[in-house]
């Protein structure tokens, strides 16, 4: 590490919150100037944190920050722009009704000039090679575009270090080679790029260097080139970790679900899915790969009786052969029907738990109808949360501890044991490991996978395709709310798929 | 840049879990400080002896035999009005039209013992009263509940509608009933029979509102917290999502819910006009309804730490009254010392939630400070 390039220089970095959870410890970063760097951790592993304390949101307990080898004081987000230091977060600040360009310059001293404004942003995105429309108003972007137009702030006040947080977890794979295209460009003009993600794939794309941090401490930079997954896995893990998703054969399967000419028009009256049907059997993973947003929310909320569907039918057939419609039905009558089906939402925190209750309250959101009488069992769900928390290794202050304040792999593993907990014939989950770690997200895997073996039929619908491919038996895709092709998961080619996604076919194939 | 470095002198750190005990101390310490806030005021502005005030506060919540028991019924009206909110807010239902729902359980109390005075026998007006106040409170808050729950309206704005139109409905029956003719007011009902009086409990015509605000309280402590209506209350005010993915029919808690808290506003309507004022007007609830949301948040809506926020505000609304007189102060002046002890307790909950950190070059040990 040569300081003389050093564009930022963090040295003995602390920081803690509440009482004594400490987010970062002691931690020395560099970054260079011309230079993209990777910044590699599980969750909770203080990431996050650590860039917000460069970008002003948090201020450190302990430690120095050196721009330009000079000592600076970053309170706020106004300092650290005045530092040229900017951040894209995870969660998007913009304001919806206004345009691009107006979101753009809010907040700035001077006279409103939007004009000359969108001359400016023209200008950036020119040289970039952004896309962007100044008078698009947010509400009518994409959340590529929403994101495009983040970068363009940041850039636009003068940021020669621009931090991203988790970019690509919400982009398509085109979307993201579009926004490393700029990445590039960015580097070339010199600045200092820091970029947050869990895909190591990624990280070797984009990246120079790649720093990793472990449980809040720093571990170590490795110059990309010359490391692989593997290595950079262990170093963030803290141990060997083993990278391959089993895909056991089916056995002994028997068709569970049967979905015939599904078709689904949303609240604002758009197509969502049109004469969907496929079969699921038990013992067998069924993955769905297409476009976020072209209807797999649907597909999974009208099996789960959330959405009400135009017409067609969803039959499920149990152990005996009995059969059993489920259209019509809501997630109750579903239960009182005695099909046991487990639903992990994409939204997790908003759909399948409830962040201010804790661990044990939230394991009753299955099970507070089972007691007798009016008043609810608190003992048996306080025991479940507390072998969920043993045997996931959720890392949790205690079972009273409110979901919302667990790190996003640990929030995940909560609700996947509950999902599973009740030995569901029928499992469906939306993106799972979304936002999760490597670690975490083999752990999913592998309870996924247990889960089939114990003659679960399991919805998995993914985004990664490397992953799908690996853990799924079929593969649907899914586009434009179409069955574009239903193909083995054992032969499936991945750029074959990808095209699947982005084009239709002209006839339906089965 | 050539900029300095200048280190904070504090920053905000978020704390969470603070210990009870520590949580009660802050609070405390709020209150003594607005004390002594109140009493430099006091000093100052109307060089009136602050102790002398205080003492008078107090004499005028306690003074008396008659002044204590007073105290301690205002108290259980505003406690059950703030406990008959409770279960909405839970829901984050913002029920703000306690007023009008306890206006209507009041009216509807009023109509059962005028209009059936030497009918039916005293006994059987008064279980009349009883059904129609709770059913007329629940019909209040059943009507903001349903058009939340089938359109999805906004219920503050309903609820609050709904407490004009319980106002306008009391003033048109007062004209109805009022004695004398063109008075327009309707005096003591019942003044020589009795009829339709609630019965006083224990020998004293003040525990009836005592003993129903508590046993109120014990029912929605244990309703809310261990019932499986209360969990799904619960889940509805955190999440409709989770709510509708675990099966639990939202719109049916919603109704439900605005049922029982209408029903319990009712109540308090019951025992404002048949227990203790024995007559009707306007302004009979005495925009308790709104004080009550204050109090209901103010104890995070726990049923039992109402009583304090609760007593809290009957406290300094009785002693008011005695410093207007006592010192020729108007009430204004004891509105102004009841609301900056208000702010103090709102305000010590950032204390509760933030910790002050001296920055280390200031300070070796970052220490707290609250």
């Amino acid at each position: 590490m040569s300081d003389s390039k050093a564009a930022v220089s963090m040295r003995n970095i602390t920081k803690t919150f509440g009482q004594g959870v400490i987010a970062n410890k002691d931690v020395n970063l560099d970054i260079n100037k011309g230079e993209i760097l990777s910044l590699l951790g599980e969750n909770g592993s203080g990431k996050t944190t650590l860039m917000n304390m460069l970008s002003g949101i948090y201020y450190p307990d302990s430690g120095e920050i050196f721009i330009d080898s000079k000592p600076v004081s970053i309170r706020s987000p106004k300092d650290a722009y005045d530092l040229g230091i900017g951040m894209v977060h995870q969660h998007f600040k913009l304001v919806d009704v206004l345009s691009a360009a107006q979101n753009i310059v809010l907040g700035l001293p001077g006279k409103l000039d939007l004009k000359s404004a969108c001359a400016r942003i023209r200008e950036i995105c020119d040289r970039y090679g952004f896309d962007v429309d100044p008078d698009k108003k947010i509400y009518n972007m994409s959340v590529s575009e929403k994101q495009t137009v983040e970068i363009v702030k940041v850039l636009y006040r003068g940021a020669d270090i621009l931090i991203l947080d988790e970019p690509t977890a919400v982009l398509t794979p085109q979307e993201t080679q579009k926004l490393f295209d700029v990445m590039r460009n960015m580097k070339k003009d010199g600045k200092s790029l820091v970029i947050i993600t869990h895909k190591l794939n990624e990280v070797q794309e984009i990246s120079d260097k790649v720093a990793i941090l472990r449980q809040g401490e720093y571990i170590g930079t490795l110059i990309t080139k010359d490391t692989n997954p593997q290595e950079m896995t262990d170093m963030m893990v803290g141990h060997k970790v083993e990278l391959n998703i089993e895909r056991p054969e089916p056995l002994n399967s028997a068709l569970r679900i049967r979905v015939k000419g599904l078709n689904v028009v949303n609240e604002e009256g758009i197509k969502k899915l049109t004469d969907v049907s496929f079969d699921i059997y038990s013992g067998e993973i069924l993955g769905i790969a297409g476009i976020s947003g072209c209807g797999q929310k649907e597909l999974l909320e009208s099996i789960a009786g959330l959405q009400k569907v135009e017409s067609g039918s969803v039959v499920y057939i149990d152990d005996d052969g009995t059969e059993k419609e489920l259209i019509g039905m809501d997630p109750l009558k579903i239960k009182e029907l005695g099909v046991t089906l487990s639903f992990v939402p994409e939204d997790r925190l908003g759909m399948g738990l409830v962040g201010n209750m804790d661990i044990s309250d939230n394991m009753m959101l299955r099970s507070f109808r089972d007691s007798h009488g009016i008043f609810t069992d608190r003992k048996s769900p306080h025991d479940r949360a507390e072998r969920i928390v043993k045997l996931l290794n959720v890392d949790t202050p205690g079972i009273e501890t409110p979901v919302r304040r667990l790190s996003g792999g640990n929030v995940q593993k909560v609700l996947v044991g509950r999902e599973i907990y009740q030995r569901p014939k029928v499992l469906m989950t939306a993106y799972v490991v979304r936002g999760l770690d490597i670690n975490s997200s083999y752990t999913i895997y592998e309870l996924i996978n247990s889960q089939k073996v114990a003659g679960a039929a399991v919805i998995f619908v993914g985004e990664d395709l490397d992953v799908l491919l690996q853990i799924s038996d079929k593969v649907m895709v899914l586009c434009d709310g179409h069955v574009n092709a239903i193909l083995d998961g054992r032969t499936a080619d991945k750029s074959e798929v990808g095209l699947l996604m982005t084009s239709l076919k002209g006839e339906v194939t089965d | 840049m050539d900029k300095k470095i200048r280190e904070p002198l504090f920053h905000l750190v978020k704390r969470d879990n603070l210990p009870r005990s520590k949580r009660v101390l802050i609070r405390m310490g709020a209150i003594v400080l607005a004390l002594l806030l109140c009493a430099l005021l006091t000093a100052l502005t109307t060089g009136i002896n602050p102790i002398e005030v205080f003492g008078s506060i107090v004499s005028g919540a306690f003074g008396s035999t008659r002044k204590m028991w007073i105290t301690f019924q205002d108290l259980s009206v505003l406690l059950l009005i703030s406990l008959a909110l409770t279960p909405a807010f839970t829901m984050r239902f913002w029920n703000i039209g306690g007023e009008g729902q306890v206006l209507v359980g009041g009216l509807a109390t009023a109509a059962c013992m005028i209009c059936l005075e030497g009918k039916v026998p005293s006994a059987v007006i008064i279980i009349l009263s009883v059904i129609s106040s709770v059913l007329a409170g629940a019909l209040w808050g059943f009507i903001p509940a349903v058009c939340k729950a089938r359109w999805n309206t906004n219920e503050t704005l309903m609820t609050l509608m709904m407490n004009y139109i319980a106002t306008q409905l009391v003033s048109f029956f007062i004209i109805v009933w009022e004695v004398p003719k063109g008075s327009g007011k309707i005096g003591i009902i019942n003044q020589n029979s009795h009829a339709g009086w609630m019965p006083s409990l224990f020998g004293s015509k003040y525990m009836l509102c005592i003993a129903v605000s508590l046993a109120v309280m014990i029912f929605l402590y244990i309703y809310l917290r261990y019932s499986k209506h209360g969990y799904e209350i619960q889940v509805v005010g955190e999440s409709e999502n989770t709510a509708r993915y675990v099966g639990i029919k939202v719109s049916k808690v919603i109704i439900r819910t605005m049922l029982l808290s209408g029903a319990l506003c009712g109540l308090a309507g019951l025992l404002l006009v048949g227990s203790i004022n024995h007559t009707i007007t306007t302004t009979i609830a005495g925009g308790q309804g709104f004080t009550a949301v204050l109090v209901s948040w103010m104890a995070k809506f726990n049923p039992f730490t109402m009583i304090f926020s609760a007593f809290l505000i009957i406290f300094m609304k009785r002693g008011a009254g005695e410093i207007a007189t006592t010192f020729g102060l108007n009430q204004s002046f004891a509105d102004i010392l009841t609301g900056m002890i208000l702010f103090f307790i709102i305000g010590c909950e950032f204390f509760i939630n933030y910790r002050i950190k001296r920055s280390e070059k200031h300070e070796s040990k970052g220490e707290e400070a609250c």
